[in-house]
């Protein structure tokens, strides 16, 4: 196996408030291999965003919290000095938003921003900054980049201006993409156009992406592992095979349940998660899924489990044995077609 | 567009009923203007070209389309919030298209409105309790001194609990408020509701308890539904009929199913092969019919069939010269394109 582009060990981030401790990361870890593809699901106030803007250094409230480990390219991203770690944001990791219209500046073109998200990593003029955008425009796919990165975004529709922010994180050529709900503000076309295009880019660019978002529909194709998460911590992981085909956690099987397909008869109804996400100052004792779950027993009520490997790569956090879970699976959540 | 073609949208065979509503060649344009004392009209947007719509009592028609395509724009003719430029609304029969003051007042207590953003739809300094009760007093329906147990009986039945009654919105999840919202546009018992995208900003495993809440009202109150989004999965979950729009007209309408397995018109079939499918193997089997481009301005539309820059299956010059009319093809379908889509051709496509 190689080495891994970014580690990360039983990080926790927790937030003292007026209310109580949040805890909105508690004992997370995984690793990213170079060139591979992350999903990671959960609703929202799972920590799923928390835990990426903590690798990326933002999560910058002087209260927080952080413990544990991120290793990227062998270093503890967290021991960092301020100025070193914003070298590597952006030249190294680089993110994009859900909301692309509050992610790019109003006031500026959007070829002076790329620009200038160059310049600032890299030593170079400004005229050779703005081709370079221009570069960039192109090859995520913008027509006519030479006049589009002289307007402004409010002359770019939704698309386009997630277009831009894509063009403007991989103008560095990060090894890792970081995309935080990249479509979820987005028509069902234009989302499929941009996660063919990080698809595309992520091949061209050599670059390991992880697509952070609440609709297992949306990374089926995208993804090669998929890490689910739950009141900040991660329930069930494996590959997309191991999630869609044969997945070991009840709340994953009420994600896949909650989602209206094409494929089902109209007004089937629909089969949601009762109840709603705990709130993370008060996390349910035991399994933190256990109001909600259909499969509670006793045991779930008081012992924590632990997220346990099944196989060589498929892991999951649930008290119930293994042949429960996939009679379960076999009769109740797969889909019928 | 005519009157007969209209007359072809039937929606099942076995309901012959008069419409709830009944819209014949609905435009909105808005002006552009040019000029800070003196505005010259320079420009209109069409963002609604000439609709023809029936919606029957207890049904739910679906809209579906891009963004800038008019869904929003024609529910908000439909509620009388626009004035259409154009055209006519009937409700109940009765001519609605230029009703003004109170007899607008009293229409209103029988269509209300679901918006879109449960976060900038409720008034943050007003408690849940007020805001639910606004309809109320705004139309004095209900004495004063009840308000309060009917509010409490509405946010029982959308699953708020009603002790929750002087909470202010920012202590409701995104899926809370939508409820809120749910109760508030049930207050006055409206005939018609309609729904504008009420759960593109939700989660997935919140949009299912909504959407089965609003199934659950609609049996209960025997409520009318139109309901809007751009994702046709969701759409087709809901709908008894889907009407797909582009770019401010109608191009096809049809049973959900009928619409998932023939659809017709190119620009169905590119919004369906665009639904993300929560299978790998499926996922990638199928071959997706992707449009190239954004929706064209409204502003200055395209000739001949609207879509034909962006159509996979456009023979120029037909395409781009003549405006092909909505025509009947399966029992309560009808398109309007030149070169339909074949049966089947998009459900293969995806493997279902």
């Amino acid at each position: 196996m190689p080495e891994p582009l970014l580690e990360v060990k039983d990080l926790s981030v927790h937030f003292p408030t007026e209310d109580g401790l949040v805890k909105a990361v508690d004992g997370v870890s995984f690793s990213l291999q170079p060139g591979e593809t992350l999903g990671v699901v959960g609703e929202s106030g799972s920590g799923k965003s928390v835990t990426f803007l903590t690798v990326m250094g933002l999560v910058t409230s002087a209260q927080a919290v952080i413990e544990g480990e991120v290793i990227f390219e062998g270093q503890d991203l967290l021991k960092l000095p301020k100025d070193e770690m914003r070298n590597i944001r952006g030249s190294k990791i680089s993110m994009i938003f859900q909301d692309p219209m509050t992610s790019l500046h109003p006031f500026y073109k959007v070829g002076y921003q790329i620009a200038e998200a160059i310049r600032t990593h890299q030593n170079v003029g400004k005229r050779e900054a703005h081709d370079q955008s221009v570069e960039m425009l192109r090859r995520v796919g913008i027509p006519k980049p030479e006049e589009r990165a002289d307007q402004y975004p409010h002359e770019f529709s939704g698309g386009m201006r997630q277009r831009a922010m894509i063009a403007m994180a991989l103008s560095l050529n990060p090894d890792m993409l970081i995309a935080d709900e990249p479509t979820t503000a987005l028509d069902v076309t234009v989302q499929a156009q941009i996660l063919d295009l990080i698809d595309r880019l992520r091949a061209e660019f050599n670059a390991s992406v992880v697509i952070i978002t609440h609709d297992l529909g949306v990374v089926a194709e995208h993804c090669d592992d998929i890490q689910v998460m739950y009141a900040g911590k991660i329930v069930e992981f494996g590959d997309r095979r191991d999630i869609y085909y044969g997945s070991h956690h009840p709340y994953t099987w009420g994600l896949l349940r909650s989602i209206s397909r094409l494929d089902s008869a109209s007004k089937e109804r629909l089969q949601p998660i009762k109840g709603l996400p705990p709130s993370l100052i008060f996390v349910p004792p035991g399994c933190a899924f256990h109001p909600r779950c259909p499969y509670v027993f006793d045991r779930c009520r008081t012992d924590i489990p632990k997220l346990l490997p099944t196989d060589g790569h498929h892991a999951s956090a649930c008290h119930l044995t293994l042949s429960d879970k996939e009679r379960i699976f076999e009769g109740e959540v797969v889909v019928r077609r | 567009m005519s009157v007969e073609v209209s007359e072809q949208v039937t929606p099942q065979p076995d309901v012959i009923r008069a419409p709830l509503v009944r819209l014949r060649g609905i435009r909105k344009y808005f002006p552009i203007t040019r000029g800070i004392i003196f505005q010259r009209r320079v420009g209109n947007v069409h963002a609604v070209d000439g609709v023809d719509l029936d919606i029957y009592p207890g049904e739910t028609v679906g809209l579906v389309g891009e963004t800038g395509c008019g869904k929003s724009t024609l529910a908000r003719v439909i509620m009388r919030l626009y004035d259409a430029t154009d055209g006519s609304i009937e409700f109940e029969g009765r001519d609605i298209t230029h009703l003004k003051g109170r007899a607008l007042r009293e229409l209103r207590r029988n269509m209300q409105m679901i918006f879109q953003d449960p976060f900038a739809s409720l008034n943050p300094r007003k408690t849940v309790g007020s805001i639910i009760g606004a309809p109320y007093r705004l139309h004095g329906t209900v004495p004063r001194n009840k308000i309060k147990s009917e509010v409490q009986q509405l946010m029982e039945l959308v699953g708020l609990s009603p002790e929750h009654y002087n909470r202010y919105p920012h202590e409701f999840s995104g899926g809370q408020r939508q409820r809120i919202g749910v109760a508030r546009s049930l207050a006055l018992r409206p005939k018609l509701i309609v729904c504008d995208e009420p759960v593109s900003a939700l989660d997935v495993s919140v949009q299912a308890q909504i959407l089965n809440l609003l199934e659950d009202l609609q049996e209960q109150f025997n409520l009318t539904y139109l309901f809007i989004a751009h994702d046709l999965s969701v759409v087709k979950h809901v709908s008894d009929r889907v009407s797909v729009m582009y770019l401010g007209k109608l191009v096809e309408m049809a049973p959900g199913d009928t619409l998932y397995r023939n659809p017709k018109h190119p620009y169905t079939g590119a919004l369906l092969s665009a639904v993300p499918i929560p299978d790998p193997d499926l996922a990638a089997a199928r071959k997706r019919i992707i449009l190239e481009g954004d929706v064209p301005s409204p502003i200055d539309p395209p000739s001949g069939c609207r879509f034909h820059p962006r159509c996979p299956n456009a023979q120029l010059p037909k395409c781009s010269e003549e405006e092909p009319e909505l025509r009947p093809f399966h029992p309560g379908q009808v398109a309007a394109c030149h070169f339909p889509l074949e049966d089947r051709a998009v459900i293969e496509a995806t493997g279902g």
